[in-house]
């Protein structure tokens, strides 16, 4: 029965989205008719570029496939469709194996050859360091990942977009958990030195130190790769902490929380988007039962994610990786935004993407003038069963 | 007959390697899913490969040998026809010519990304040839090179970002600090032998990086400081095509700069000491070589264009973090010194070219480019150990009195 | 005190996972003195390897016993055959070039084994299927000592007690120690120099091999870059023992992972390997031959 009706419900959010798409297209120009119409005859021609930047090789490469993947998803299906205003689009793929001294050259890469924007990067030092081309190139750039809080908080880059909420919500949410549902005083954070799992751990630490009532019982960086982690195990134990708020990917993860678990100890262990991941589950097995992790809102009855991942599986034969679910939502964006504005201009698909709601896999959004998404947010996970359970 | 022997031989290595190779190259497992894929194709690809890459393996080897013996009977140095074109005065003048040519007209009339990847491989050439001077004229392997290229981009993003310092300044004061830890790191560390030396400074880079990771108060810590401008230009406004032609410029000349010094001081009484020193520590000492002294100069003076580099790549990428400044990084530096030949300008500078530049035009390859570096330095160690350009030693003749014809070539 | 005894046992677990790999470091270069650094390569191909295996056999369903002999048999095979290999490669045709191209080879061999299975496997970690049964005599000690800790300290005591007895009584250990004094010389009495580089290689690495399937199955999982970090951890504790030194590697390692233990408990963890690699720093500057080393004049 259930299955019939989510069938249905997609059945009719599938055509919903494509007849919009069919409608809404070319109809609604912002512009006065003659501007239009000037632009028209040259655009016909040369398709629209969209740029997609990440890292394609290396150990990092993970990360970055599921983004070609759904880019590659997104562009086909609309094309199939006729492409925007009979405009095809044209992907064109590099890789920045997420060094910042590499992307610049990615990103000068793309400029030279005339993107009109771009899907991208991942790591948020890479992000970084191309964004500052992008913008003297005058080109939106809307990653799919990049969740370092400066990128949108600190004004330097309104070329920038992302599909993701940054570091300091998913901070402030498992604080805001630890504190008030689970009502713990006594908190240990611990981080994996690196730059995601760092960066959340400071606001943790921050948030905790602005409540009179919690209390920072430890502050630690742990060494990602080390062979053995029971010298912290025990600092954490002995620290008489009651939750442990950790920062960074499931790897270390569920590497502390098995040495933990055997020590015999139920200290409860809270993380971030980095260990909302099924492998953590798999690898950590019964330890990880309990464990509670932030990720994006659940998307399961969300029928276009249900679709885009049916469609990954069609075509790649496998489920979809890391951030797939952001990726596709922010191509369906920008492409919304070429749509609804028809222009490739900077000024107007920027306008576009501020002004216009778009249904995404994540749900309906748009976005803000920093460039965060709203209607992207963070919603608390715990393991029950094996499984990734959504606490309401 | 003797080609029977070699194939078997041949088939035999094959066998091996199919064996070696066997559970890694053919079978994956996924442990998550509890999937077994079994791959087949590679196995044979590895027995064809290895095949013919050992009858290769001992026809180089065999020239090796062979070209070692008449090395011996002939008893004198044997050129190959590159160092014999470059001694020849009138072809690396027309060779120097063409090259700067070259260089002046390079960024007009090839793309932006072209430049820029232009400037990426001659911040390594620079780096390189820093490097060269410890590696390849002193003989000390320096496996945390790096460290003093993070000092150096550190130096001008810390400065900038607190006194607003511009790049003009910060290149002198990169340097100056290069040097500074150069000093300061070599001091205790000079004294050790060869290997241990090369795992002490490993030891060294990595603290520095480690440093920069965890002390969030001073360096910001992982997530790297971003906004570093680039270098101006007399005070206007450039945009982004012309000021990465100004970097190009910049970097032309600082590439300049540093062959004019290297090349100096590969000659000069210190170069000289260096290389005596990297044949034979003893006997230098006892020629009154002050030991400590002349290492400590090539390990600072190295250090010294690392920063300079350092202070180049953080204006380029305009954004740095400790990511960028891992081991591995010491390694291609390494790399390129080694490939393009120990203690040869032209070889670095091919050398840079070469690694840095091939990745990225053959970007379809990209994935097996740390995997060709690893395989480079074996091969060029075990094969060409002097590298595609190897270093000609200035040699003096003596010739007695009633020729009086002084030194030649 | 409790606190003080589980950092002890803490260190001690590190140490004895060090002490694996350092001990085939310290057998190279006693010999050739050479800085293998594709040591710590091996040990993560003997990890892989046993993975591998142990993920077949149990897709096949064997039982665990069964599964973790094979699976460590195999490692030891393929390690000490890759280790063979690599030699043979890598090392034997410049023995007689300074010593800095055999350090340079050794980093791109490094380099490319890390690469090798990176691209033939995968870049992700893998989880480690638990090997090592659980004792039912440990159960009331759980949250002190766990059964892998126990079964890495038995292995690393024996595998210390077993090389050392190799090297002072056997005749290819006799041929060793000639080897490792002068090699010339040992050639002119008759002893076959590159068969006993080629044992020390194979010796080598089967004990890294052990390490590996030790290690991954205590950790619970691994990737490819998991032998580069542990090999430099591996090698200072092999220097700090006094480099050469079967009894110093393990004694070095155990010293290594006390202090980072004991670092990590008392002052914390953010700067576990900056204090590691400055221990050895100092170790090197003010006593190069370590703590059980011989210091012995450079010979001109």
């Amino acid at each position: 029965m259930l299955k019939l009706r989510s069938a249905k419900a997609l059945a009719i959010m599938a055509a919903l989205v494509m007849a919009g798409a069919v409608f809404v297209s070319c109809g609604e120009s912002e512009k006065p008719a003659e501007q239009a119409k000037e632009a028209a005859p040259a655009k016909e021609e040369a398709p629209i570029r969209m740029g997609v930047a990440g890292p394609h090789s290396g150990d990092l490469a993970s990360y970055g496939i599921p983004t070609v993947k759904a880019a590659e998803l997104v562009v086909e299906h609309r094309n199939e469709m006729g492409g925007i205003c009979g405009q095809k689009i044209e992907l064109i793929v590099e890789d920045d194996v997420c060094k910042p001294e590499i992307a610049t050259n990615t990103a000068t890469k793309l400029v030279g050859e005339k993107v009109d924007f771009v899907l991208g990067h991942i790591c948020s030092g890479a992000t970084k360091a191309a964004l500052g081309i992008y913008k003297d190139s005058n080109i939106p750039v809307m990653s799919p990942s990049a969740t370092n809080p400066a990128l949108t908080q600190s004004g330097d880059y309104p070329n920038f977009f992302r599909t993701i909420a940054s570091d300091d919500a998913q901070a402030r949410l498992e604080v805001d958990f630890a504190l008030d549902r689970l009502k713990l005083s006594k908190i240990a954070v611990l981080h994996d030195k690196g730059d995601y799992g760092k960066g959340l751990a400071e606001f943790a630490k921050a948030f905790l130190e602005a409540e009179p009532e919690a209390e920072v019982v430890l502050y630690e960086g742990i060494t990602p790769g080390a062979v053995d982690y029971t010298a912290v195990v025990q600092k954490i134990k002995n620290s008489g902490a009651q939750a442990v708020i950790f920062g960074g990917y499931h790897p270390e993860a569920s590497k502390i929380v098995t040495q933990m678990r055997k020590k015999a100890m139920d200290t409860i262990f809270i993380s971030d988007d980095g260990v909302k991941d099924d492998t953590f589950i798999k690898v950590a097995g019964e330890y990880a039962e309990g464990v509670y992790a932030t990720g994006p809102m659940d998307t399961t009855t969300n029928p276009m994610a249900v679709m885009a991942t049916e469609a990954h599986r069609q075509k790649y034969g496998e489920d979809p990786g890391a951030f797939f679910l952001n990726a596709y939502a922010a191509a369906l964006a920008l492409l919304n935004a070429v749509e609804k504005s028809n222009s490739t201009d900077y000024d107007d698909i920027v306008n576009a993407l501020r002004t216009e709601y778009v249904a995404t896999p994540l749900g309906i959004i748009r976005f803000d003038e920093r460039g965060d998404a709203i209607g992207v947010g963070f919603a608390m996970y715990q393991v029950q069963n094996g499984e990734y359970v959504e606490i309401k | 007959m003797r080609v029977a022997e070699e194939l078997k031989k041949s088939a035999l290595v094959s066998i091996w390697f199919m064996f070696l190779t066997f559970p890694i190259m053919v079978i994956r497992v996924n442990t998550i899913y509890n999937t077994v894929e079994w791959r087949w194709l590679n196995m044979a690809l590895v027995g064809g490969g290895s095949f013919f890459l050992s009858m290769l393996w001992r026809f180089m080897i065999r020239r090796k040998e062979r070209g070692k013996k008449k090395a011996e009977i002939k008893d004198g140095v044997q050129l190959t026809l590159i160092q014999r074109l470059m001694q020849n005065r009138r072809v690396t003048l027309s060779g120097i010519v063409l090259a700067a040519i070259f260089a002046m007209i390079y960024p007009f009339v090839f793309s932006m990304y072209q430049t820029s990847i232009m400037i990426t491989a001659l911040i390594y050439v620079m780096c390189g040839l820093g490097l060269n001077i410890v590696i390849g004229l002193a003989g000390l392997l320096d496996l945390g090179y790096v460290a003093f290229y993070a000092v150096g981009a550190y130096s001008y993003a810390l400065l900038n970002y607190h006194f607003g310092i511009s790049f003009w300044m910060a290149l002198p004061v990169g340097a100056a600090l290069g040097f500074m830890f150069g000093v300061l790191l070599g001091f205790p560390v000079l004294r050790l032998r060869g290997d241990y030396l090369a795992i002490v400074t490993l030891g060294f880079g990595e603290i520095i990086r480690l440093v920069l990771e965890n002390w969030n108060e001073f360096s910001h810590g992982p997530s790297g400081i971003a906004n570093i401008p680039r270098p101006s230009f007399f005070g206007y406004d450039l945009s982004l095509q012309q000021v990465t032609i100004w970097i190009y410029f910049i970097m032309i000349g600082l590439v300049i700069f540093t062959i004019f010094v290297v090349g100096r001081l590969q000659n000069s009484r210190l170069g000289r000491a260096w290389v005596a020193l990297r044949e034979d520590e003893i006997a230098c000492q006892a020629m009154g070589i002050d030991k400590t002294r002349t290492k400590l100069s090539a390990f600072a003076l190295g250090a010294t264009w690392a920063g300079m580099a350092g202070v180049m790549f953080a204006a380029k990428t305009t954004f740095i973090n400790p990511a960028s400044f891992t081991i591995w990084e010491s390694v291609i530096i390494l790399c390129v010194v080694v490939l393009g030949g120990m203690g040869s300008i032209v070889g670095v500078i091919l050398g840079a070219m070469v690694l840095i530049l091939l990745p990225e035009y053959l970007r379809a390859f990209s994935e097996y480019r740390m995997l060709l570096f690893g395989a480079v330095l074996v091969l060029m160690m075990v094969f060409r150990p002097g590298g595609i350009i190897t270093n000609v030693r200035r040699t003096y003749r003596f010739k007695g009195k009633a020729t009086t014809d002084g030194s030649s070539a | 005190m409790d606190y003080f005894l589980e950092l002890f046992l803490g260190g001690l677990t590190r140490g004895s996972i060090y002490a694996l790999i350092a001990l085939g470091y310290t057998m190279v270069y006693g010999i050739i003195e050479l800085i293998n650094f594709a040591h710590g390569e091996i040990y993560m191909i003997g990890a892989f390897t046993a993975l591998i295996v142990a993920g077949v056999l149990t897709l096949m369903g064997w039982n665990e016993i069964a599964i973790l002999v094979i699976a460590s048999i195999v490692a030891v095979i393929y390690s000490s055959a890759y280790g063979f290999t690599i030699e043979k490669i890598a090392y034997k045709p410049i023995r007689k070039a300074p010593r800095l191209s055999a350090l340079i080879s050794a980093i791109g061999m490094s380099m490319f084994l890390q690469n090798y299975v990176l691209l033939a496997q995968t870049s992700d970690f893998l989880p480690f299927p638990s090997l090592i049964p659980q004792f039912e005599f440990l159960e009331p000690y759980a949250h002190i000592i766990r059964p892998s800790e126990l079964v890495i300290y038995t292995v690393t005591a024996s595998v210390m007690v077993a090389l050392t007895i190799m090297i002072k009584f056997t005749s290819i250990g006799k041929a060793m120690r000639a080897t490792s004094q002068d090699k010339t010389m040992a050639a002119l009495v008759g002893i076959d120099v590159d068969r006993v580089i080629s044992v020390t290689f194979i010796v080598g690495s089967a004990t890294a091999a052990i390490g590996g399937v030790l290690i991954a199955s205590h950790i619970g999982q691994i990737n490819f870059y998991i032998g580069f970090i542990a090999g430099i951890k591996a090698f200072v504790a092999a220097v700090l023992g006094g480099i050469g030194s079967i009894p110093g590697a393990v004694l070095g390692a155990l010293v290594l992972g006390w202090t980072e233990s004991f670092f990590t408990g008392y002052v914390s963890s953010d700067y576990e390997d900056v204090f590691a690699f400055v221990f050895l720093v100092f170790i090197l500057i003010f006593r190069p031959a370590g703590i059980l080393g011989r210091s012995e004049a450079e010979k001109v």
